[in-house]
């Protein structure tokens, strides 16, 4: 209890809240006991302290404020390249947490097609669609549709195999190489099919897993080789905000969408894709990413889930990469050669599509 | 270097850089987000060139801010360069630092902006950040309800009988007792932990 009463003393004094006579009283006390003297000098120093520390924890905690003001402002960005489009980046701050969620559980969600895991019969009530979970909800609704396409699957794909997944892909090669995303290879084998609808068996020639790319080879006795292939692989990379667009196969007909560059970056700074702005949905995996002179740029592979209309697409710088390690490794591969020209450069967007729908196809994985 | 330069930038942002740090100084979040917009990016690209992240860029820009806020505060605090030097030249040291911490640091780092000598100042913070922790460790090594008592009292300036209300002290005399009490076993905390450390 009398320390108690010291402390309130020596605190009294040092916040100068002392009457004349008492500090002057105390002063005394002060001088002529050393312990009292030292008290004061200690507790001096720790009040010192504990404003110190005070002080340090407000200002710590208005940093993260304004930075989180900022962040939500868009005039920071802690997400890809700069970007001057606020908008965006406020959109991706809002959704930041939510896509933190989701990353963490199924990292980026690739975009199967919607005839993930189709039987071959009327299998839908089998088990192993449940495992799929959510991404089955999108499947079971498309299933009518997709039931119209499996009689005419039959003569291609194996008899009792059944579709794993699917995509995108197009052609690099006119005998036939065909790129595409190495996530939607699931299963042993793989058919493509062109824009008409017309089917080709073809193996699977390549898988990356690291950079997410695969390549098919079309072996079909009905596969007449293209004469040449009208757009160019860039080796360059593209620009911030440049105009892009893409063909795929979310459905069974392909589809267009148009979108821009967001980002030099893919996600969280992934150094291998671009981000970008477009409006991507489960079965555009492996689908060509066009620049507005119909060059590729790059694959598309996945989108950010809950943030709509932000993808990714795999540089088309990679593919080169990978075009030489097959080589290297396997010298079948030596006569593959990337198309090197471009010949859509101001043609006008319909006949740039009408032109390169031909090369893109839908891609078809099946296993037992 | 052209000297001319530096000294033209200098006098020019004189006078608004120095309101812009009393600002700090006080921790005013308008003068605060100022100092924070005009250099953060700058920090945040030299980070990432230089092997790392994010999350890391933030860490050392705060860092190098409550570094300047210190420096904002002292009395013999003088202005001798722009406020973008003088961060950049703590957040390069704080790096380089980190960067050998962690054995990756091979080659000389991308320089962007000069720089001016810091090491005095960045001694001086790291004695502060020490205090800090030891503080910090002690107060929640406390136990409650004497945490809360004292950060109510000391973080929160919420006066005697406020707190006796909230922790349920019948008044405020019992709850001024039970903090000089937690006071009392505070500072024997503290000091164990900052006598040994000095």
């Amino acid at each position: 209890m009398d320390d108690i009463l010291l402390l309130e003393t020596i605190e009294r004094y040092l916040n100068g809240e002392m009457g004349n006579e008492e500090r002057i009283y105390f002063e005394t006390l002060r001088k002529n006991t050393p312990e009292i003297d030292q008290m004061v000098v200690e507790h001096s120093m720790f009040l010192h302290q504990m404003d110190y520390y005070v002080a340090h924890t407000n200002i710590k905690q208005t940093l993260k404020k304004v930075h989180r003001n900022l962040l939500e402002r868009g005039d920071l960005n802690e997400g890809g390249e700069l970007s001057t489009k606020g908008k965006v980046i406020q959109f991706w701050n809002k959704y930041k947490k939510v896509t933190a969620i989701a990353a963490s559980v199924g990292g980026v969600i690739a975009l199967f097609i919607s005839g993930l895991a189709v039987y071959f019969s009327s299998a839908v009530t089998d088990p192993k669609l449940e495992q799929l979970g959510k991404d089955l909800e999108a499947v079971k609704k498309s299933q009518l549709y997709q039931g119209s396409i499996i009689n005419e699957v039959k003569s291609k794909i194996p008899l009792n195999a059944r579709l794993l997944s699917g995509g995108s892909g197009f052609l690099i090669d006119t005998k036939g190489f065909i790129i595409t995303n190495a996530h939607i290879l699931r299963g042993t084998g793989a058919i493509v099919v062109n824009s008409k609808g017309k089917e080709f068996n073809a193996s699977i020639v390549h898988l990356n897993h690291e950079k997410d790319l695969a390549i098919l080879k079309i072996n079909d006795v009905d596969y007449a080789p293209q004469k040449s292939i009208p757009y160019q692989i860039q080796k360059n990379n593209a620009d911030l905000g440049e105009e892009i667009f893409t063909l795929g196969y979310p459905r069974n007909d392909i589809v267009y969408g148009m979108g821009y560059l967001s980002a030099k970056t893919g996600y969280n700074g992934d150094p291998i894709s671009y981000q970008i702005q477009i409006s991507a949905n489960p079965g555009n995996s492996g689908g060509p990413v066009f620049n507005k002179n119909g060059e590729v740029i790059g694959i598309l592979s996945t989108k950010q889930a809950q943030a709509e209309g932000v993808a990714f697409a795999v540089k088309s710088t990679n593919i080169y990469a990978l075009v030489e390690e097959i080589k290297k490794n396997d010298t079948a591969f030596a006569k593959l050669k990337l198309p090197t020209k471009s010949y859509l450069k101001g043609v006008e967007r319909k006949s740039q599509i009408k032109k390169l729908e031909e090369y893109v196809y839908y891609v078809k994985a099946y296993g037992k | 270097m052209p000297l001319t330069v530096l000294n033209r930038r200098i006098v020019k942002g004189d006078s608004n850089e120095q309101a812009l740090l009393i600002g700090l100084a006080n921790n005013d979040s308008r003068a605060i987000e100022t100092i924070y917009k005009d250099n953060f990016n700058m920090v945040q690209s030299f980070i990432i060139n230089n092997n790392g992240t994010y999350d890391e860029a933030r860490d050392v820009f705060q860092e190098a801010m409550i570094a300047l806020y210190e420096k904002a505060q002292t009395d013999s605090f003088v202005l001798t360069c722009q406020i973008k030097t003088y961060v950049y030249s703590i957040c390069r040291r704080l790096w380089l630092k980190r960067l050998q911490q962690l054995g990756k640091y091979t080659r000389q780092l991308d320089a962007i902006e000069e720089t001016v000598a810091v090491e005095t100042d960045l001694e001086t913070h790291e004695k502060r950040n020490a205090e800090f922790a030891i503080m910090d460790r002690a107060l929640n090594s406390l136990g409650e309800p004497c945490k809360s008592l004292l950060e109510g009292y000391y973080l929160k300036k919420m006066d005697m009988s406020a707190l006796a209300e909230e922790f349920g002290y019948t008044n405020a005399d019992n709850a001024k007792n039970q903090k000089y009490k937690c006071l009392m076993r505070l500072k024997k905390l503290f000091f164990s932990q900052y006598n040994i450390g000095e």
